[in-house]
């Protein structure tokens, strides 16, 4: 018995979180609804704001004025929305109570949500450059890399917030704020556009929205070549601020 | 009771608050008061009571799933809180809203859980002996409760487990895939395994337990076998009571010693603890000689369950 007792019965902690993570990415993307957040909805604004001049001011070419802000609403499609509702509902249902009686436990489910909204993320991100890119994209090359950590950077903020609403309210009002939150702030969150035309009292606190900060670092990044230091501090702020909040506050049951 | 060998649940006093609860001006509830037992291998562990006593709330407590407020949990030796893969590895549990995702359906569910563990069972084993393939085109939205519970069960055993966790686990089940459960349920408790499971029936809880806890208010009020408790019911079956209507405001005699007369309320009498023609004939002669004619008289054996639950809170007033 004792010898029984002392082998390993759960595969690797490494394997667990692969597992689970393959298995929250097919839940994302067979969902019907999600996927038109994650890609129908980007993809209409792609078109939405490179056929017409709303935007045209902010970059020499629209297309390239255009790219930055649909792949920040990428992330809070996925990590914000889309996420916040898919745990809101696993909490009602009682599978994240289920999943913690397994060997995955709570940090598994953790890690397997992180990898879930990166891995919808990635198919995000290809599908809006490749179309972007055959509508003749070009981006700042000296921003790329730059690019691809603020949109790890935004995914881990938005990620920490949608928990934090998923983990809070019920799941009918995690649905309702999330997707609010995305039309409001896709339409004046920063996300799309720089918030330069809002009155010059309001733009240091709409800058500070993890949402401006993405948009515009996105923007800097992909249009200017720039590192966008205060959009940094900024992201990892909410980063910080919302997974300590989500530790504190979030209810598993 | 078997004393040598290593229990695999000891629970000690354990105490939990739920709450707060808003009927309670936003008070916490004390959900659990004492709940003390211990679960073997190779044992089916009963936890009865009626809905509502605490039984779901000491399973969660023993799983690690909630922290008690006060007594100790070891399960396979170990706290059960916190995050402990291996332990984890080794416990199966059946929540009793089952907890799986509705947009899954079964056998793919089943298989995810499945390969969380490196010795899982048979999973087509399993498939087939509860029959899942009967529905396993729908997703689990569309099943009916019965074939909820039977998913719910196959994902509890999905790693092979040595304690396994049943809360409620013939809820819902017709009657044919109820015998397949309990079933199964002798056939892994014979090969060894610690089955801790809940139910608030009696019919149950006799037909698959070894030892039961009989579980009120937050406390555990009774155990024994179900042969011990059936016989100790069976005593106080026999004593039954006898009610009456009459004239309100009746002048009660002292009866004989063992019997309890009680005016219950406005013209309602009840004599306790009747086991002989002989305290009927002590009623009635009190009938004679006060000039008493009732207008309802009723004299009715109680079930086991009444008598369970009587016995249950006579223990816990004493």
């Amino acid at each position: 018995m004792s010898q029984t007792l002392s082998e390993p019965r759960a595969v690797s902690p490494l394997k667990r979180i692969l597992i689970q993570g393959k298995y929250e990415s097919l839940q994302m993307l067979s969902n019907g609804e999600q996927l038109i957040l994650a890609v129908v909805m980007p993809m209409i604004a792609l078109f939405v704001l490179t056929f017409t001049d709303l935007i045209s001011d902010i970059a020499d070419r629209t297309i390239d004025a255009a790219v930055p802000g649909v792949l920040a609403l990428c992330v809070i499609s996925t990590a914000f929305t889309g996420q916040g509702i898919g745990t809101g509902f696993d909490r009602r249902y009682g599978v994240l109570k289920m999943f913690s009686t397994t060997p995955l436990g709570k940090t598994g489910l953790i890690f397997g949500k992180v990898i879930a909204v990166l891995t919808v993320l990635l198919i995000q991100v290809v599908l809006i450059s490749i179309a972007a890119l055959l509508m003749g994209w070009e981006p700042n090359a000296w921003g790329i890399l730059p690019g691809i950590l603020f949109l790890l950077l935004g995914a881990a903020a938005f990620t920490s917030l949608g928990l934090l609403i998923a983990g809070t309210v019920r799941p009918e009002a995690t649905l309702a704020i999330t997707n609010l939150a995305w039309i409001l702030l896709a339409g004046a969150g920063g996300v799309l556009y720089p918030l330069s035309m809002a009155p010059a009292w309001i733009q240091p606190t709409l800058n500070a929205l993890p949402s401006a900060a993405l948009g515009d670092a996105m923007r800097s990044a992909l249009i200017d070549g720039h590192f966008n230091l205060a959009a940094l501090i900024f992201l990892v702020l909410w980063a910080v601020v919302g997974s300590f909040a989500c530790i504190k506050k979030f209810k598993w049951t | 009771m078997v004393s040598s060998v290593t229990p695999s649940l000891v629970i000690n006093e354990l105490a939990k608050d739920l709450g707060p609860v808003p009927a309670l001006d936003n008070r916490m509830l004390r959900v659990l008061e004492s709940v003390s037992l211990k679960a073997y291998p190779g044992q089916v562990t009963t936890l009865l009571g009626s809905n509502g006593a605490g039984k779901s709330t000491t399973l969660a407590c023993a799983q690690g799933l909630l922290r008690p407020e006060g007594g100790t949990v070891e399960l396979l030796g170990q706290d059960p809180y916190g995050d402990k893969p291996e332990l984890r590895a080794r416990v199966g549990v059946m929540l009793q809203d089952g907890g799986l995702p509705p947009s899954m359906r079964p056998i793919p569910l089943l298989r995810h859980v499945a390969s969380l563990y490196r010795n899982p069972i048979d999973i087509d084993v399993i498939i087939k002996r509860l029959d899942l393939e009967s529905f396993g085109s729908r997703t689990i939205r569309r099943l009916s409760g019965g074939q909820k519970q039977r998913v719910a069960l196959a994902v509890a055993l999905a790693g092979d487990p040595e304690v396994l966790f049943l809360d409620e686990p013939s809820a819902g089940l017709d009657p044919q895939s109820r015998q397949v459960v309990f079933d199964l349920i002798a056939e892994l408790r014979d090969a060894g395994k610690a089955i801790i499971l809940t139910t608030h029936l009696m019919d149950d809880a006799q037909k698959l337990s070894d030892y039961v806890y009989i579980i009120d208010k937050g406390c555990t009020v009774a155990q024994g076998t179900v042969s011990e408790l059936i016989a100790r019911a069976q005593e106080e079956q026999d004593a039954r009571p006898v009610s009456f209507s009459a004239r309100t405001g009746l002048a009660l005699p002292q009866p004989p010693e063992g019997l309890h007369l009680t005016e219950t309320s406005a013209g309602q009498y009840r004599l306790d603890g009747v086991s002989s023609p002989d305290h009927l004939q002590w009623l009635t002669s009190w009938w004679v000689r006060e000039q008493i004619l009732p207008t309802q008289l009723n004299l009715q054996a109680r079930s086991l369950e009444d008598v369970f639950l009587e016995f249950a809170q006579k223990e816990e007033q004493a």
